[in-house]
């Protein structure tokens, strides 16, 4: 128990700090660095409490594919930080305040916080123990039986914002040259080489 | 006492595994590089290193000598900390993928319920080596070939989760020893994955060439465009970090085609004299075939064009996995009879 409490509180305290250097360091792409070590301390955290697959998950899709796109977009940004921070003072009390009043309401959200009387009985199928089925299959159980309209909802929601994504930024230019693979890989030398003979002197004409 | 017993014994255990385990895998791969070049060199017709030992053999260890001595230069525009901090994230991350690899039955440091997704974790972590490396360089040819990386690696790294879901769907585990006992069939080397999933065998391998940057998809570091891509302003021990990353993480590739579609440390034919041989002889054996087709692939192959690649990967390979999970997933639901057969 003792190693767990210590990994708790080195994971816990890393996620922590590195996530007031994600607004506190200067240089954004430190900022999105500090953010990947947040989510990779995370997912520590994740595995202590025996939820590897959400564990995983996090580092696949955050740290792997998310996080990657955001140090691409930040690492391409051309704006001087210090610049941007000169009016810090000004803004300050109105962060402040926003930052206190959502503070009081999660407070006040945490609580008042009770489980409703009728949830327990409502729970018809009962998730198994960890220790006779894997994390991933009691996931996986509760997923697509219970909860399985949610999750489809859920994919039908990212498949339209994909599809409406794609729509919004394509546009055919028409002056665009495109590479046709299917014609490049069809060119054999019967149709791209020519042997022409020179005489001497004369040269070729360029329209035969 | 108890303390002892409950904690700093299996913490010795531990570190004493891990410790033997690391030295045997740099041993393999300091190999392992001597080989790439010497089948590189065959299929040129040259001899390849042959100076330094009987046959070349010291070659891998005189290069490490000679980048260890070597002044470190630093870049003055580089930004320091992360400059340095590249090489090792690439090499730490590469070398942690094989904590979760089965070489035999139980022979594994950690045997984890999620394996595979640990180690496509980890492998999707290693484009930051690369990125980190590239923008810390302050120099536009390591930025091009980082900018480069990130999109190329994302993109496979798709179709390589495609090509694991399939695995698992057969498997029906995520841990990597329960894939390898679930290919242990009676028709030995015809019972294991890489026949029934055979266009996915071949999806595997080609993004794995593109997951460790290697050639025909070396476009991070093409020397033709970008001079040596985001390594140009390393030298010495951070270069051979970069070099070492990179190919453990080959290694790691090669072990991981092994155990989802070779059948991991099972013999090829289940019978004597074949199940005389130790698991571990095989998995290597097997690890060593994979990696010979990486080297193949290096010297017979021609690079690839940026949009040759983005095609092949978003345009040829998505598609195909995904129907690939779909036909593998109505098989096993609908035809009991063929996959209790395979």
């Amino acid at each position: 128990m003792i190693v767990q409490a210590i990994f708790f509180y080195l994971f816990a305290c890393i996620c922590v700090a590195s996530a007031v250097m994600v607004i506190a360091s200067k240089n954004p792409v430190h900022s999105v660095l500090f953010l990947i070590l947040a989510f990779v301390n995370a997912a520590g955290l994740f595995v202590l409490m025996g939820a590897e697959f959400l564990a995983m998950i996090l580092i696949v899709v955050y740290v792997g594919a998310v996080a990657v796109l955001f140090l691409f977009v930040v690492m391409m940004l051309d704006v001087d930080f210090s610049q941007l921070r000169q009016g810090m003072l000004q803004y300050l009390p109105i962060g402040v305040l926003i930052g206190g009043i959502f503070l009081a309401e999660l407070l006040l959200l945490v609580g008042a916080w009770t489980i409703g009387p009728g949830i327990p009985q409502s729970i018809t199928a009962p998730i198994p123990p960890v220790a006779s089925v894997p994390n991933t299959a009691a996931i996986g159980q509760v997923l697509y039986t219970r909860y399985v309209y949610f999750f489809e909802a859920a994919g039908m929601v990212l498949l339209v914002a994909m599809v409406g994504a794609i729509v919004l930024t394509l546009q055919h230019r028409v002056r665009v040259r495109r590479q046709d693979i299917g014609a490049q890989v069809a060119r054999n030398p019967r149709t791209s080489i020519e042997l022409r003979r020179v005489r001497p002197g004369q040269g070729l004409e360029t329209n035969p | 006492m108890d303390f002892f017993t409950t904690y700093i014994w299996p913490l010795i255990v531990m570190v004493a595994e891990s410790l033997l385990f690391l030295v045997i895998l740099l041993i393999g791969i300091a190999y392992i590089l001597l080989a790439d070049r010497k089948i590189w060199a065959a299929v040129q017709l040259r001899r390849g290193p042959n100076v330094v030992g009987p046959w070349g053999l010291f070659q891998s260890f005189a290069d490490l000598l000679k980048f260890v001595l070597k002044e470190p230069v630093i870049p003055a525009g580089a930004n320091k900390g992360i400059f340095l901090l590249a090489p090792l994230v690439s090499c730490v991350l590469a070398l942690a993928a094989w904590a979760v690899i089965p070489v035999n039955a139980g022979w594994v440091i950690s045997n984890i319920n999620v394996g595979i997704l640990y180690i496509f974790a980890i492998s999707s972590l290693s484009v930051y080596g690369i990125i980190m490396g590239g923008w810390a360089s302050n120099s536009k040819y390591p930025f091009l070939a980082a900018l480069r990386s990130a999109a190329q690696m994302v993109s496979y790294e798709v179709s390589i989760g495609f090509v694991i879901i399939t695995v698992l769907l057969c498997a029906g585990s995520l841990n990597l020893s329960t894939i390898v006992e679930a290919q242990n069939g009676p028709y030995g080397l015809f019972s294991w994955y890489w026949l029934p999933l055979l266009p996915m065998f071949v999806v595997f391998f080609v993004s794995a060439l593109a997951e460790t940057n290697r050639p025909p998809f070396d476009l991070v570091e093409a020397e033709s465009e970008l001079v040596a891509g985001f390594m140009v302003e390393y030298g010495s021990t951070p270069y051979m970090m970069f070099m070492l990353g990179e190919y453990v993480a080959i290694g790691t590739m090669c072990a991981m085609g092994t155990i989802l579609f070779l059948g991991g440390w099972l013999p090829p034919v289940p019978y004597p004299p074949f199940t005389w041989v130790p698991g571990v002889i095989w998995f290597v054996l097997k690890a060593l075939f994979m990696f010979f087709l990486f080297a193949m692939a290096k010297a017979i192959v021609p690079r690839y064009r940026y949009d040759q690649l983005m095609r092949l990967g978003w345009k040829v390979f998505l598609p195909l996995s995904l129907a690939m999970v779909a036909i593998v997933a109505a098989v096993l639901q609908y035809g009991g009879a063929v996959a209790a057969g395979k």
